[in-house]
């Protein structure tokens, strides 16, 4: 804790001043980044050690938590960059103009090519439905099997998470224009739809369901955390859509060189070596030391789906109707 | 309208903090839509708002009717544990929802306890997914306040009235209609339209256990437009939709409320009379249900909740500290606010339907809306971090007034009619006033009120996340994180010592008010 606690809202304008005049770094980002469990605090430690600045975090909510929030205080922000926007969301935060163009040259070791002139991945992870090996030894290889079966599925809202938007936009890249049939068939499996990941994460280790959306990295959690190797994900014929989380400099930072030296150590060891067992995601480069001890059990996807940003926005709409209609009971 | 000296001095106090409220619900409406405009909702928001209302009817109209007995047998009767069962009555409303809901589904979820009975018992298993989840998940939060707020009621009647019923022999079906049917008419409508607007603005819970995008509620359809589509504008248009939902409940609620007429008694305690036979089967079996309905899942949860306890991460103490600091400032400005509101609309001071409006609206307010509104309109003011806990204690307040208000009202009504001449008559200093009759006579609603206001404060995650900023995360938003990366050990455990120290808070200010009413 740098304040003390009366201070806390009332004094911090005081305690910034007193941060010894370091040029400060404002990274606006999603809560479980920051948080102590998270990438957050060794991500502000290694960037410091190069930096001779203040690297501070502000947290609000989620990836569309974020995007609403940089709408809302436009040029005016606070904030430099902002680390936590997935592929869903950056056709709209381009269309702001409120991002500038990042320039930095290195490369990703992402399983599709990914190249945005505003953003740069951080890391990414393939969506994927997890179960129970126990509970589920033969899961079904395809949307189309798991729709013939009587398997109990979890997801989420596409409306209000993005993992939910992933799996609508995983079966628009997969199916297209049978995309409607596909959860027609899908209707029966659904138990229920959560608002956000970590509902629908919930009940299903509570056994409410056989099978939840969530990524092919969740079981290395279990796996490397917990020390729990009964989940797995099951591997699907059409192949896996991809989120990949995005941080972009904003047009009207006052720290551009910290800002875009931020944007280069995302893509350096340091950062990227944090991230597969605190965000529990793959990282955009893949370290020289290679992965966590525990990653190589994890199922790897032949085909990787991804519709490019513009194309997510324009498809959204539809799917989403097409969504609504099937499910609609 | 009598004038004597005295009632009709204007209300500014009630006035200035009707308008406050307007200015957090209505106005934070207006700027929202000031900066987009506003849309024609469309067949979507229609059908939503249908779900809406259905689901917050029958939980209203089921939660109360339940209350009834209940709090009835809670009135009558005197068993061992019966006041620790009526502070845990507080429990299951100031829960973190998902916290809820996965105790709910312990219990009558796919692998809860009650299919597990059925399925040994060779019986098909039963889905609580849909509308009548969404009801039951309902009445589990809201049961408790309707049966703590009837019980006010019962507890107002005045002890003369139950003596006299006695040494008149009444039965205790005419003892029904002469005394307890009058005090449900008044008390009834209030509690009804409580729990019906509580539950207009649900979110999580109508989502979660609604099975599909046909349980979509309004709050849903706010959420989308402000944080996945960014359109202001529709987000304005239901949340003004969502208002006239409410107001038309409360104009629905002002036309059945009657006073109960009974005047006032000497505020001496008596028993009431607790008839054996069937009647005493009854009482019985209504708070043996009530408390395992609503105890079983909370079990639950705390023996979860212990498991997890050694993987509590260290920051939680400040984030714990943090959420009690704003749940007691939020509770000493609601408590107040609530008592002067409450005070000017019981004598029926001018404007007091105006009062009632505004102290009621808050119920149908989406804090996403009130948050985006306060957002753009502080732009210009502070920075959003400077400014997080001071908002965060701001619509605190505001979304808490309504229940602190709502149970003060029935009594400040009665207090009036029945001390309001001599108080008059003997000439008392307001200050006089307020020590010796108002604060011991208000006592009970008072320490209630100001219980549920500390509880929801410390349970609320509403605002925060928008002004959230470098190390001021609260004890939700905490537990949040915590779920949003797989910990839900942890969070368990730190949903536990929120319900505890909620409850803590509750307990204290509903004990306080019901020693200092004794």
């Amino acid at each position: 804790m740098k304040t003390s606690i009366l201070a806390l809202g009332f004094a911090t304008v005081a305690t910034m001043a007193a941060a010894q005049d370091k040029p400060v770094l404002t990274v606006l980002t999603y809560d479980s980044f920051t948080a102590e469990w998270g990438p957050g605090p060794a991500v502000e430690t290694a960037f410091e050690a190069t930096c001779a600045c203040d690297l501070q975090f502000v947290a609000a909510g989620d990836g569309a938590a974020l995007l609403a929030r940089v709408q809302m205080e436009g040029a005016a922000s606070e904030a430099d960059v902002v680390l936590g926007l997935d592929t869903n969301l950056t056709a709209a935060a381009t269309t702001t103009g409120l991002f500038a163009p990042h320039g930095q040259g290195w490369k990703n070791s992402l399983p599709v090519a990914f190249d945005d002139p505003t953003f740069l991945p951080y890391d990414w992870g393939w969506f994927a439905f997890v179960h129970d090996k126990a509970k589920l030894p033969t899961p079904p290889k395809n949307f189309e099997e798991l729709a013939a079966s009587d398997v109990k599925i979890i997801i989420q809202d596409p409306r209000s998470s993005t993992p939910g938007l992933g799996l609508l936009m995983w079966v628009k890249a997969a199916y297209g224009d049978k995309a409607g049939a596909i959860w027609e068939g899908l209707a029966d499996n659904i138990v229920t739809v959560t608002p956000g990941w970590s509902e629908a994460y919930g009940l299903f280790l509570e056994g409410e369901a056989d099978m939840v959306l969530s990524y092919t990295t969740s079981p290395a959690y279990h796996l490397i955390a917990e020390e729990d190797a009964s989940k797995a994900a099951a591997a699907f014929s059409e192949g896996h859509y991809l989120q990949v989380e995005v941080a972009g400099k904003l047009a009207a930072t006052d720290q551009p060189e910290l800002a875009d030296a931020f944007l280069a150590f995302m893509g350096t060891e340091a950062f990227q070596s944090v991230i597969p067992t605190t965000n529990w995601m793959y990282p955009a480069v893949t370290p020289a030391a290679g992965l966590p001890a525990g990653f190589e059990t994890l199922i790897t996807p032949e085909t990787s789906l991804l519709l490019t940003a513009d194309e997510a926005l324009a498809a959204r709409e539809g799917a989403l109707a097409e969504w609504q209609a099937a499910l609609a009971r | 309208m009598a004038s004597r000296a005295g009632t009709l001095r204007p209300p500014f106090g009630a006035a200035i903090i009707a308008a406050l409220l307007g200015g957090m619900t209505l106005g934070t409406v207006a700027v929202v839509a000031l900066y987009a405009g506003a849309a024609m909702p469309g067949v979507a928001d229609w059908a939503a708002v249908r779900f809406t209302v259905t689901q917050a009817a029958l939980s209203a109209v089921i939660s109360c009717l339940l209350a009834v007995p209940v709090a009835r047998a809670l009135a009558r009767r005197r068993f061992a544990g019966r006041g620790l069962l009526i502070t845990l009555m507080g429990a299951p409303f100031l829960l973190p929802v998902i916290v809820a809901v996965l105790g709910l589904l312990a219990i009558f979820g796919r692998a809860g306890v009650l299919n597990d009975g059925l399925a040994m018992l060779g019986l098909p298993r039963l889905s609580i997914y849909g509308l009548h989840g969404v009801v039951l998940a309902h009445v589990f939060l809201n049961l408790p306040l309707a049966t703590r707020m009837l019980l006010l009621g019962w507890q107002a009647i005045p002890a003369e009235r139950f003596r006299l019923a006695q040494s008149l022999d009444l039965t205790p079906g005419a003892q029904f209609r002469h005394l307890e049917w009058p005090m449900l008419r008044a008390t009834l409508p209030g509690a009804i339209l409580t729990v019906f607007t509580i539950c207009l603005a649900s979110f999580a819970v109508a989502l979660t256990l609604g099975g599909g995008p046909g349980a979509t509620t309004v709050e849903l359809a706010i959420y989308q437009a402000l944080r996945f589509d960014f359109a202001p504008e529709r987000a304005a248009t239901l949340a003004v939709l969502q208002f006239a939902l409410c107001l038309t409940a409360l104009a629905v609620g002002w036309s059945l409320i009657r006073d109960t007429g009974f005047g006032t008694g000497l505020g001496r305690r008596v028993e009431m009379p607790a008839p054996d036979g069937w009647r005493k089967g009854m009482d019985v079996a209504a708070i043996v249900l009530a408390a395992g309905f609503l105890m079983l899942p909370l079990g639950v949860l705390v023996i979860r909740g212990l498991g997890g306890m050694d993987e509590l991460p260290g920051g939680m103490w400040a984030a714990t500290l943090r959420s009690v600091l704003v749940a007691l400032v939020t509770t000493v400005l609601v408590t107040g606010a609530a008592l002067v509101l409450a005070m000017a609309a019981g004598r029926r001071a001018a404007g007091h339907r105006l009062f009632d409006a505004a102290a009621t609206l808050p119920l149908a307010a989406s804090s996403l809306v009130i948050g985006t509104g306060l957002f753009l309109a502080l732009r210009g003011v502070a920075t959003p971090s400077a400014m997080a806990l001071p908002v965060t204690i701001a619509v605190n307040a505001t979304l808490a007034l309504p229940y602190a208000y709502r149970l003060l009202l029935p009594e400040a009504r009665a207090l009036h009619q029945g001390h309001d001449r001599l108080a008059q008559a003997l000439g008392l200093t307001r200050g006089a006033r307020l020590r010796l009759v108002t604060l011991p006579c208000l006592a009970r609603p008072l320490g209630f009120g100001a219980g549920i206001t500390a509880a929801l404060s410390m349970g609320d995650l509403g605002v925060i996340t928008l002004f959230a900023a470098e190390n001021n995360a609260t004890l939700p938003l905490f537990i949040h994180g915590l779920m949003g990366s797989y910990r839900m050990e942890a969070a368990a455990a730190a949903s536990l010592i929120l319900m505890g120290i909620s409850f803590a808070l509750f307990a204290l200010f509903d004990r306080i008010g019901r020693h200092a009413a004794a």
